[in-house]
């Protein structure tokens, strides 16, 4: 297993953040995720993950940041290489037909594909879910096709229609409510990603992959119905 | 039951807000101003986080459909039970059909009613407190939320303690270098010791500030973010982070504020100065 020369610094006065050297890989996620597994006391309030860090909120200011430290340096060399035999790979259905799809028209033209070749393109990797943010179950995924990405829009709308499958720069994601933002949208999803009376409120977790599939309106229409009368079970692969 | 008349212009039901569910995207949400909140409910003798009602810019308007302990604290909006004027940091007795209502801003923002046991809305993810996504987020007209039965506590039934003056004029905010604050040249970290004025876009999600700063920093990959994190825009605005900020984010943190000091921000707003204490 790989040690990565970890930085801690003080984040006020009863957080502290650590710090993987600041890129966005695979390798980084996964050892993020094996210190996040082992990090666990009665002192913390919460733990906010992040691509390539990890910020440990405290429930009181610390008062030996040193001492801490030392501590978390050894918790670090204690970890287990993560074991992604828990993590899944969700097949998530979208429609892009242009009724939701809005930017769909204005990518093609920037891009010079067709609007099948960008749905191809969407639909063919499985994505990384880097860590959840940005809105309660908003997933920052990795692995867009370099060829559609795409800059953010230069005034940012208003109301983004929830479910909204949209491309910002070189990511891409899912608005999981209703939100203002500034991505491109090219399709929209049925699934509901975020219910807070949930015992899982989202079904997907750092670690997890995500795979976009095709669906015309008819098929929209049927998984929405079941996702409104609670019959919808997300799909996902081993 | 207490009843609302009038929602004013932005009231919620609020408490210590979500903690642990971080990992969901979910904002901590909850009091603004702490160190008010928890007065009111010292006095009536609630535990610290117990919920109440948060009340920004006075204007709200209450009926109680049931006798009831309550305590007033936070920013004074001349409030007044009937027509009576009713002192801020006091436990009222208030009777079945009795009215609350503000009028004049003294000083202040946000104001906190507190009743005996708290207010019993439903809980979300351990909390009670209004967040966009998560639950109903303002109260509005002709809703009504639940509280306890009163119940009788004889020797405290007066208590009051003094306000503090300082922790609503004082332009004074607290705070630590954040984790990119060292990336400043000594003329950034300088201009930031300035003073500062609020401005008009200031909400619990995170105020906005009007004097720019010379900007030189990228974008940082995208990390965390607390409550009281300073941002620095790559305009060279600076954004305070309240409450109701999201978890991540992608701007350079260059300052970090005490949780004492998000409590005194919240009670200013629009044109309000602040100086950054950097310790």
């Amino acid at each position: 297993m790989h040690n990565y020369k970890l930085t801690y610094k003080p984040f006020g006065e009863r957080a502290i953040l650590i710090e993987w050297p600041q890129e966005i890989n695979e390798a980084i996620l996964y050892d993020v995720l094996a210190f996040k597994k082992v990090l666990k006391s009665e002192a913390y309030q919460d733990i906010i993950q992040a691509y390539c860090s990890l910020t440990i909120v405290y429930k009181h200011p610390i008062k030996e940041f040193l001492k801490e430290v030392e501590g978390l340096k050894n918790t670090y060399k204690n970890r287990s290489t993560f074991i992604n035999s828990d993590s899944k790979t969700w097949r998530i259905p979208v429609c892009y037909d242009s009724e939701f799809g809005i930017d769909l028209e204005e990518i093609s033209k920037q891009t010079k594909l067709s609007k099948s070749e960008i749905v191809q393109l969407h639909t063919s990797p499985d994505y990384l879910v880097y860590f959840l943010g940005f809105l309660p179950g908003f997933l920052y995924l990795g692995g867009l096709e370099e060829k559609i990405n795409m800059p953010r829009k230069a005034i940012p709308r208003i109301l983004v229609p929830k479910g909204s499958v949209a491309i910002g720069g070189s990511q891409t994601g899912v608005y999981p409510q209703e939100s203002a933002g500034g991505w491109n949208i090219i399709g929209q999803s049925p699934v509901n990603f975020f219910n807070p009376k949930s015992n899982t409120p989202c079904f997907v977790k750092a670690g997890d992959k995500v795979r976009f599939y095709s669906v015309d309106q008819t098929e929209f229409q049927l998984i929405k119905e079941e996702v409104l009368n609670g019959n919808y079970k997300p799909e996902y692969i081993e | 039951m207490i009843k609302v008349l009038h929602s004013g212009i932005y009231t919620a039901v609020q408490d210590k807000g979500r903690v642990g569910y971080a990992s969901l995207g979910v904002p901590q949400s909850g009091f603004m101003d702490v160190y008010s909140a928890s007065i009111g409910n010292a006095l009536l003798k609630n535990p610290r986080n117990t919920s109440v009602i948060e009340i920004a810019f006075g204007f709200a308007k209450f009926e109680f459909k049931s006798e009831q302990y309550i305590c007033l604290t936070g920013a004074d909006f001349s409030a007044k039970i009937n027509q009576q004027t009713i002192d801020l940091n006091t436990v009222y007795r208030v009777n079945k059909d009795d009215v609350l209502s503000f009028g004049k801003r003294k000083y202040g923002v946000r104001t906190y009613l507190a009743v005996q046991g708290g207010i019993q809305t439903e809980e979300i993810l351990q909390s009670r407190s209004s967040t966009l996504g998560i639950n109903q987020v303002k109260l509005l007209k002709e809703d009504e939320v639940s509280v306890l039965k009163m119940e009788d506590f004889i020797e405290n039934s007066n208590a009051k303690i003094k306000v503090n003056e300082a922790h609503f004029i004082s332009e004074e905010v607290d705070c630590l270098p954040g984790p990119e604050y060292e990336l400043l040249t000594n003329n950034q970290k300088k201009a930031l010791q300035n003073e500062f004025s609020i401005s008009e876009d200031n909400n619990r999600m995170g105020y906005r500030l009007n004097e720019k700063i010379e900007n030189t920093l990228t974008t940082i990959i995208t990390s965390a973010v607390l409550p009281g994190t300073v941002q620095l825009t790559p305009s060279g605005q600076l954004i305070v982070l309240m409450k109701d900020c999201q978890v991540t984010g992608g701007y350079p943190r260059v300052l970090q504020l005490t949780d004492y000091a998000v409590s005194k921000l919240s009670q200013k707003t629009t044109q309000d100065k602040i100086k950054f204490q950097i310790r």
